[in-house]
């Protein structure tokens, strides 16, 4: 049997051009529900369905893209939700940030927040789904992977570690079908009320190079980024880890 | 005895081949439908072989010489031997004549025989090395046969046994030359090159034309299919010129991946179309192996998808498109459009570009270049140069299109030089600037057609809003583009490579130029500006001009090999055993040069990336610019400044 898989796409940006393209990070997505689902992947759009970016995921070898259809500047997470609620899906893949739009990376939160699932963020590989439980790698930087074991369904976000998406072909893409749902439209106000302002970077932190040797300049680049005053607590009942996490974030500032 | 036997044996060979010859006309007419100008082709034919054909195999002499005496005394000796002895008109007149074409063809035929003594690589074997026989049987049995007709011997000369032996010689000869012709035997060439020539896809190419473009798909057009998936998505003629073949091997002599170890023969390719369209396995096939796949191991038929079971994807990715095969096949077999058609199933219905292909594709979409930067940038090269723009003048008497090359440091300096040139002879010129996009050269031998036409038409819609009265360009690939590909969109301009116009200007005396300093110079012809588009002269006169006598390679003018840059190969990028542009640099060597006179931006890029010591390279461009001698302005003193204090 096999899953059935949603996957999620928005229309990206490129990056020197700023033109409409397939989103880098929502192809993976299509790439990897492809790989799990084959032709029974089904993938969701909510948006403009005259948009012609969609086709370029028609490309992949899709025959059906499936749009809620929504005018510029309407919330997407209600919508969503909704169909999603309904749609009787195993694994959602979704992709970290949307390259246009507000691009927070907040929608997968959100949305796993509303439906109850759990999200597994930065999905690499699905290794198995067996009787409801799917084990699965999550990547973390520097190339390091986590396996996890979570239940079904659930939602994930993939990112630049996920496979590379196939080639978006013209033959595909025109054939393809677009499929529109109509919806109810609720617009962002956070996102047509708010004044958007292009952020500023980050400020770097200096580079001070210590090391004396090749060899030391080569462990510094490659060695895991360890935190000073780190804790490893084992062995502790959930409610202790739970005490543990919150007085931590409370120290942060990060909880008020 | 003879004479009741001849005539069975001719009639029911000629009936044989009459068979054949229509289950082969079955064959091609499984292909797509071609517009093509059935009885003026026929008409045509007999001048197409005599002139277009024969100026090709002419660059032999040995093997034309060779072929004419064989063809011709074929030919007359088949005319005649089914008049004297078919329908027994034992005529002394035409016994002679008889005799003396089979004297003809045997002479032709010993020279094959000779030539097939020790048959360079190129050529087939196998059927190959028994046609020499066949053809001597032929000639010998009809010239024996006929001495009683021509009263040279007696009518009952030499009794049943002679006769025996002499009607198993004319079995074996119509065998071979009437049978085998349309049955698949090796004079198939004959057949179907003959029809080839007739509904050649490119009629254009005889009579001294010249036509390269690739053909445009119908994209408007739902139902018909994105490039070549079976070998029926061929059109018919296609099909009919693929049979043409006589595996002579000079395609394979010339292809630079053949040389380089890629896994490329367009002999061999051409023989597996013969394959697909006829169904069967290559395992018959006799001459040289794609490099690095045995044969025997390919199959198909005309239903079946050709890639992954009769042809590799390796191989169709590893072709320049430099169309040497082309240039040197004597069958005029169009081995580049068949690849690239194929290529364009893969693109567009697979999307099976390899390696960068996929990205290279994305980016032209997106970004309007292959390299996906910034196309604000376009014109970053001449922030200094304070360049005309179009948009300013509306218009010019010449557009100088800048390519691709904009991106790319090396390309910048000839775009300097050759900006410098255009100041120098006070051409009234302007650039696009950030209007231009990239020609769809590259978007279109990788097979993507829809990207190509999306670049083209844009183009397109961007020229029409100026007026110029010529499109100048530093790049063969977008001369070429423009010239010849962008005419079936309605884009018709007046285009000329930039060794061709800076020519002109040396003719009009609009440079004051000095001699080329120093080193020795040989030139490379690129494709795109030599075989696709004829132009060898120009450049060697702007070199000359400079004093320069080009130390020529043994490759140049027609024959120069590719620098392996084109057809998107750079960016496919199949492995082999050595790098073209490697053996290249080997041919430049060869001449003792010092440098290498260039004008093309891949080819630049090519050469550049061989490991130094090798010689230096320059565009036509740059070594013009550094000939020029600068107007007697008043020379203004260096300014000198103090010395700063360093720490």
């Amino acid at each position: 049997m096999t899953t059935h898989v949603i996957s999620l796409v928005s229309i990206g940006a490129h990056p020197t051009s700023g033109r409409p393209r397939r989103a880098e990070q929502d192809a993976r997505a299509v790439e990897l529900g492809l790989q799990m689902a084959g032709d029974k992947l089904q993938v969701l759009h909510a948006g403009n369905i005259h948009e012609p970016t969609l086709r370029s995921y028609l490309g992949m070898g899709l025959t059906q893209l499936h749009v809620l259809e929504q005018p510029a500047g309407s919330d997407a997470l209600p919508v969503l939700s909704e169909y999603l609620r309904d749609a009787g899906a195993q694994v959602v893949l979704t992709g970290s940030q949307a390259e246009t739009g507000e691009g927070s990376g907040m929608l997968p939160f959100l949305l796993a927040e509303q439906l109850g699932w759990p999200l597994v963020v930065g999905l690499a590989q699905v290794e198995s789904i067996e009787g409801g439980v799917a084990h699965v790698l999550q990547a973390l930087p520097r190339g390091q992977r986590r396996r996890l074991k979570v239940r079904l369904p659930f939602l994930a976000t993939v990112d630049n570690a996920a496979p590379k998406p196939r080639q978006s072909a013209y033959g595909p893409a025109q054939r393809g079908e677009l499929a529109a749902h109509e919806v109810e439209i609720e617009q962002d106000e956070l996102f047509t009320g708010a004044l958007l302002q292009p952020a500023k970077p980050r400020p770097k932190r200096l580079k001070v190079i210590k090391a004396k040797s090749g060899a030391d300049r080569m462990k510094a680049a490659t060695a895991k980024a360890s935190g000073g005053g780190g804790q490893v607590l084992k062995g502790l009942s959930p409610e202790a880890g739970a005490e543990a996490i919150l007085k931590l974030l409370i120290e942060e500032g990060v909880v008020r | 005895m003879l004479n009741t036997l001849l005539p069975i044996l001719l009639f029911a060979a000629l009936g044989l081949a009459v068979l054949g010859a229509l289950r082969r006309v079955n064959m091609w007419r499984r292909g797509r439908a071609s517009n093509v100008d059935l009885l003026g082709g026929l008409l045509a034919m007999p001048k197409r072989y005599m002139v277009d054909l024969h100026h090709v195999v002419a660059r032999d002499k040995y093997i034309a010489n060779t072929h004419v005496a064989t063809a011709l005394g074929f030919v007359l000796s088949a005319v005649l031997a089914i008049l004297v002895h078919g329908f027994g008109l034992q005529n002394r007149v035409l016994g002679y004549a008889l005799l003396l074409a089979s004297v003809l063809m045997f002479v032709g035929a010993t020279f094959v025989y000779l030539r097939r003594r020790n048959p360079p690589s190129r050529l087939s074997k196998g059927p190959w090395m028994r046609l020499p026989k066949s053809l001597m049987a032929f000639s010998v049995s009809f010239l024996l046969v006929t001495l009683p007709v021509a009263g040279v011997l007696p009518a009952d000369f030499g009794g049943w046994l002679l006769a025996a032996l002499l009607s198993l010689g004319v079995l074996w000869g119509v065998s071979e030359m009437f049978f085998g012709m349309t049955w698949g035997g090796p004079m198939k060439h004959a057949f179907a090159g003959a029809l080839h020539l007739a509904w050649h896809r490119r009629a254009e190419r005889f009579g001294g034309g010249r036509s390269t473009g690739l053909k445009p798909l119908d994209l408007s057009d739902k139902n018909a299919p994105l490039g070549v998936e079976k070998p029926k998505d061929f059109t018919w003629n296609q099909l009919l010129g693929f049979d043409a073949c006589v595996q002579c091997g000079k395609c394979e002599a010339a292809c630079p991946a053949f040389a380089a170890g890629q896994p490329l023969n367009p002999k061999k390719l051409i023989q597996d179309m013969v394959v697909g369209l006829a169904g069967g396995t290559d395992a018959n096939f006799a001459g040289s192996p794609y490099p690095g796949k045995p044969i025997g191991e390919h199959s198909g038929n005309p239903h079946q998808p050709i890639v992954n079971g009769l042809v590799d994807a390796d191989t169709l990715w590893s072709c320049t498109t430099c169309r040497a095969c082309v240039e040197e096949c004597p069958m005029m077999i169009e081995h580049v459009d068949a690849i690239v058609d194929m290529r364009r199933y893969l693109t567009l219905e697979k999307g099976a570009t390899p390696n960068k292909g996929a990205e290279v594709l994305e980016n032209l979409i997106a970004t309007d270049n292959p390299g996906g930067f910034a196309p604000g940038g376009r014109l970053n090269w001449a922030a200094d140069l304070n360049l005309p723009l179009l948009s300013e003048k509306s218009s010019a008497d010449v557009l100088f299109w800048v390519g691709d090359g904009a991106f790319d440091m090396r390309n910048q300096r000839t775009l300097r030089a050759f900006v410098k040139v255009l100041k120098a002879a006070k051409v009234d010129f302007a650039v696009l600037g950030l209007e231009e996009r990239d020609s769809g050269d590259v978007a279109r031998r990788l097979g993507d057609e829809a990207t190509f036409q999306l670049l083209a038409t844009r183009n397109i819609q961007t020229l029409a809003k100026y007026s110029f009265k010529r499109i100048v360009t530093c790049d063969p690939h977008s001369f070429h583009v423009l010239k010849n590909e962008y005419s079936a969109f309605n884009g018709n301009y007046l285009v000329q490579h930039h060794s061709t116009f800076m020519a002109e200007l040396i003719g009009d005396g609009a440079l004051n130029l000095g001699q080329h300093k120093g080193n020795s110079v040989t030139y490379h012809d690129p494709c795109y500006l030599g075989r696709y588009n004829g132009e060898y002269e120009a450049p060697r006169q702007v070199l000359r001009a400079l004093g320069i006598e080009v130390k020529e390679m043994q490759r140049s003018g027609f024959r120069s090999r590719c620098c392996g840059g084109g057809g998107g190969a750079p960016i496919t990028d199949m492995p082999g055993k050595q790098r073209i542009p490697d053996m290249r640099m080997e041919d430049i060597r060869e001449t003792g040069a010092e440098l290498v006179a260039v004008g093309c931006p891949q080819c630049t890029a090519m050469l550049e990336g061989v490991v130094e010591p090798r010689p230096l390279i320059k565009d036509i461009a740059e070594l013009v610019a550094d000939a020029l001698l600068e107007d007697a302005t008043p020379v203004k003193a260096p300014v000198t400044r103090e010395p700063a204090e360093v720490q």
